[in-house]
């Protein structure tokens, strides 16, 4: 696994420049978004200041996780340790079972236990601890015990160049599990408020952060302790043609495909982003489909048994004789998520594009 | 602050239902007992006793506790031929001297954490007969309140955090409950302990090592309780098992092995083992050679893997109840009618029991669907799933086209 991490923390400083240009073209990224990149992973970013906050503002607060105590191989719990001391913010064994069992004794006891999965695609290790253990806690002891404590950050999704184990996005693995409660943030400003709501919540939080965000500039993040409510979801854009429907950093993906929409056919999409994939806000989706008769959902996760497809199901229930179309998924393709082909896998904004234009000409 | 169990006056001890029995030592008339057996160890650098101060009190408290957990037990296995207990339901006759041996050398700040075989422990943390009965029978009673059956039983004021389904998995969530108890006690001051009981089966599951690693790396007060009882299910432990030495798998974490069938040497060997813990040195590995008279579950006979001579020589010569009999009579602390007469009370006791159990209520239909997320300002109010159809549709939950959140 470690040798894996480190294309993800070299630093202009370490990095020789031919080394950056040839993961640039990995990538498919541009030269200067990749140096700006690594500039803001060395300075607090989002997550970092909510989980600051959230050790400032609860005394049982605890970070802990694979190599976190030295920042994390995303640098988000950078100068944790040595703010707040050893005995709080402290590295793991490679044990992402043992991490998440562990969590779940220390939140059963009462505390606020911030665990990190290194990448999400490292989850399944600990799928025992986290369906059978901290799902069915309350459940199964009756409201005796729970682990409302637990809050596990894991980094997910597609970055130009992160092959079969550094790119999946597990969202719909745990959207199945009644108990827990699956967050994933489009933004950084989104992303400090949800986490800090995610830490926060009576019930065991997945908090899935899409690499992609970690580029988001930190300036954009208001400081001090603010929370963004799980379980609602938010109206980007009105709009009245076709409602489009997605989550964590896809919204980005969705909102260049509703601006091509819109420039080259005049089409109006009401973008909403679902912030929160378990308990979802199926009422404001809703109520955007009865108005525009059309939607199309989308995430990077392979189509079947994706959550949109739940959400596709839910909204024909919900919305039967309102729709003008069959409702469009512009998701990832059913194989493993491909190495060198992921431009070709990921749903870009030109697939949600004509997915767009082919329900509004349905 | 600790939201929970970790307040200061939770953590004071509750009195428990055996009494100060297990903890009153050195009254007058106390006995020497010497240990037939010696401690196995494995890298322990302190000296294990030779043998147990005990006395009339603490005997008569263990023999009327250990004869309850079996009488309940076989009366377990009765109500389930009987159908009268459905699902799945493990039964610890046999076992008992461990679950009490534990009890007596721990106070209850310590906390808890069991297999699905966790009746007897419910016994002594919090549970009583009846409502143990009553939870195997699935009623509202119930230490779960119906809602987990035999192998979820909990007490958070006992610091009783169950009985896990999962093999090997209550491992690292003990190793959790370790790290909140040092977590929350002043340095200098001596620990609670955490203890995790899981079988010679569990012992070979990868994330007990994961568990063990965090344990000793951090030093916690953490307490690894093999009760090797011989056989995985229906797989002895010579079939699966490359070491059967099970106190020394935590390789350098160090280990003992007691006779699991004597309540004395399982009391003081927990003794040893959480003076060790609670004073920063760190996790200890403790096996408990005991055996189980039943089946794994009710659904294993527990006769085509062994012989019916194996199980009827363990009853004449390790018995851990008739062990604790015969010193109290050996020592003539008590003659064999006064323990009869104990034994027909408790036999009528947990008749008496299961009668009142029976009487017990079936759990709302709102059970079905609380319990699995909570809200609202003060985090007490239940969050309900979004639509829930109801043998009266009238009384439904929600609406399919209503509703809000879904999922909730």
């Amino acid at each position: 696994m470690p040798d894996c991490h480190e294309s993800y923390i070299v630093n202009s400083q370490s990095c020789r420049p031919d080394l950056l240009t040839i993961l640039n073209s990995a990538a498919g990224l541009n030269h200067s978004l990749l140096l700006s990149l690594t500039a803001n992973l060395c300075r607090f970013t989002a997550i970092n200041s909510a989980m600051r906050v959230a050790l400032q503002t609860d005394p049982t607060a605890t970070v802990f996780g694979e190599d976190v105590a030295f920042g994390g191989v995303f640098r988000c719990s950078v100068g944790l340790k040595e703010e707040f001391g050893a005995s709080r913010v402290f590295n793991t064994p490679l044990s992402e079972q043992g991490i998440a069992g562990f969590a779940i004794g220390y939140a059963a006891m009462g505390g606020t236990a911030i665990a990190e999965m290194q990448f999400a695609d490292y989850i399944f290790p600990a799928m025992d601890q986290l369906v059978n253990e901290a799902a069915k806690y309350r459940y199964r002891s009756g409201n005796e015990f729970n682990c409302g404590g637990l809050t596990i950050r894991a980094p997910c999704g597609a970055v130009g160049h992160g092959g079969h184990y550094h790119s999946q996005s597990p969202e719909a693995y745990f959207a199945h599990t009644p108990g827990l409660k699956v967050v994933m943030p489009r933004d950084a400003r989104e992303a400090k408020g949800l986490l800090l709501a995610s830490i926060r919540d009576p019930d065991p939080v997945i908090f899935l952060e899409p690499k992609a965000l970690y580029r988001t500039s930190v300036e954009d993040v208001p400081d001090g302790d603010y929370e963004v409510p799980l379980g609602v979801a938010q109206v980007l854009r009105a709009g009245a043609d076709v409602t489009v429907v997605g989550w964590g950093a896809q919204l980005r993906v969705l909102a260049e495909g509703c601006d091509m929409a819109r420039a080259r056919d005049g089409i109006s999409c009401e973008l909403i982003d679902l912030r929160t994939v378990l308990p979802w806000d199926a009422a404001t989706v809703a109520a955007s489909v009865r108005k525009t008769g059309r939607l199309v959902v989308s995430h990077e996760a392979p189509r079947t048994c994706g959550f949109a497809a739940e959400v596709a199901a839910d909204l024909q229930e919900r919305c039967f004789l309102h729709l003008q179309a069959p409702v469009a998924r512009v998701c990832g393709y059913d194989t493993p998520f491909p190495l060198v082909f992921e431009r070709h896998y990921a749903p870009d904004a030109l697939k949600v594009y004509e997915a767009i234009k082919k329900a509004v000409n349905y | 602050m600790f939201r929970s169990a970790l307040t200061r006056s939770s953590l004071r001890a509750c009195a428990s239902q055996m009494g100060e029995t297990g903890k009153r030592a050195m009254s007058s008339g106390s006995i020497t007992v010497p240990f037939s057996r010696e401690y196995d160890t494995h890298k322990l650098p302190f000296e294990m006793p030779k043998e147990a101060v005990t006395n009339k009190e603490e005997l008569l408290g263990y023999f009327k506790l250990m004869y309850t957990m079996r009488r309940m037990e076989i009366t377990c296995d009765t109500e389930y031929k009987a159908r009268a207990i459905r699902g799945f339901c493990h039964l610890y006759d046999g076992q008992e001297a461990v679950a009490m041996g534990v009890e007596a050398a721990f106070d209850q700040k310590d906390s808890w954490i069991t297999s699905y075989r966790c009746h007897c422990i419910s016994l002594l943390r919090g549970g009583t007969v009846e409502s143990i009965f009553a939870e195997l029978l699935g009623y509202s009673e119930g230490v779960s309140h119906g809602k987990g059956g035999s192998m979820h039983m909990y007490s958070k004021k006992h610091n009783f955090y169950g009985g896990q389904g999962i093999v090997g998995a209550q491992v690292p969530v003990g190793v959790g409950l370790s790290f909140a108890a040092k977590y929350a006690t002043p340095p200098g001051e001596k620990t609670p302990v955490a203890i995790a009981m899981y079988g010679d089966g569990a012992a070979n599951q990868g994330q007990i090592w994961e568990g063990a690693n965090m344990a000793s790396l951090w030093k916690l007060p953490m307490i690894f309780c093999i009760e090797n009882n011989q056989y995985g299910m229906g797989t002895s432990k010579e079939r699966s098992s490359s070491n059967n030495k099970y106190y020394t798998m935590g390789n350098h974490i160090p280990g003992v092995r007691m006779d699991g069938m004597n309540v004395l040497m399982v009391r003081e060997g927990m003794k040893a083992a959480k003076e060790w813990c609670s004073t920063g040195n760190g996790p200890i590995y403790v096996e408990s050679d005991t055996y189980r008279y039943h089946g794994h579950s009710m659904s294993d006979p527990g006769t085509t893997y062994r012989n019916r001579d194996e199980i009827a020589s363990m009853r004449t010569a390790r018995d851990p109840i008739e062990y604790v009999k015969n010193l109290l009579v050996q020592h003539n602390l008590a003659d064999p009618q006064e323990l009869k007469n104990i034994e027909k009370d408790i036999r009528k006791e947990v008749q008496d029991a299961l009668k009142a159990a029976k009487n017990g209520s079936i759990p709302k239909f709102e059970e079905l669907y609380k319990d699995i997320y909570i809200g609202g300002e003060d985090n007490s109010k239940i969050v309900y799933p979004a639509y829930i159809r109801m043998p009266d549709r009238a009384k439904s939950i929600g609406s399919i086209y209503e509703r809000g959140v879904s999922g909730m």
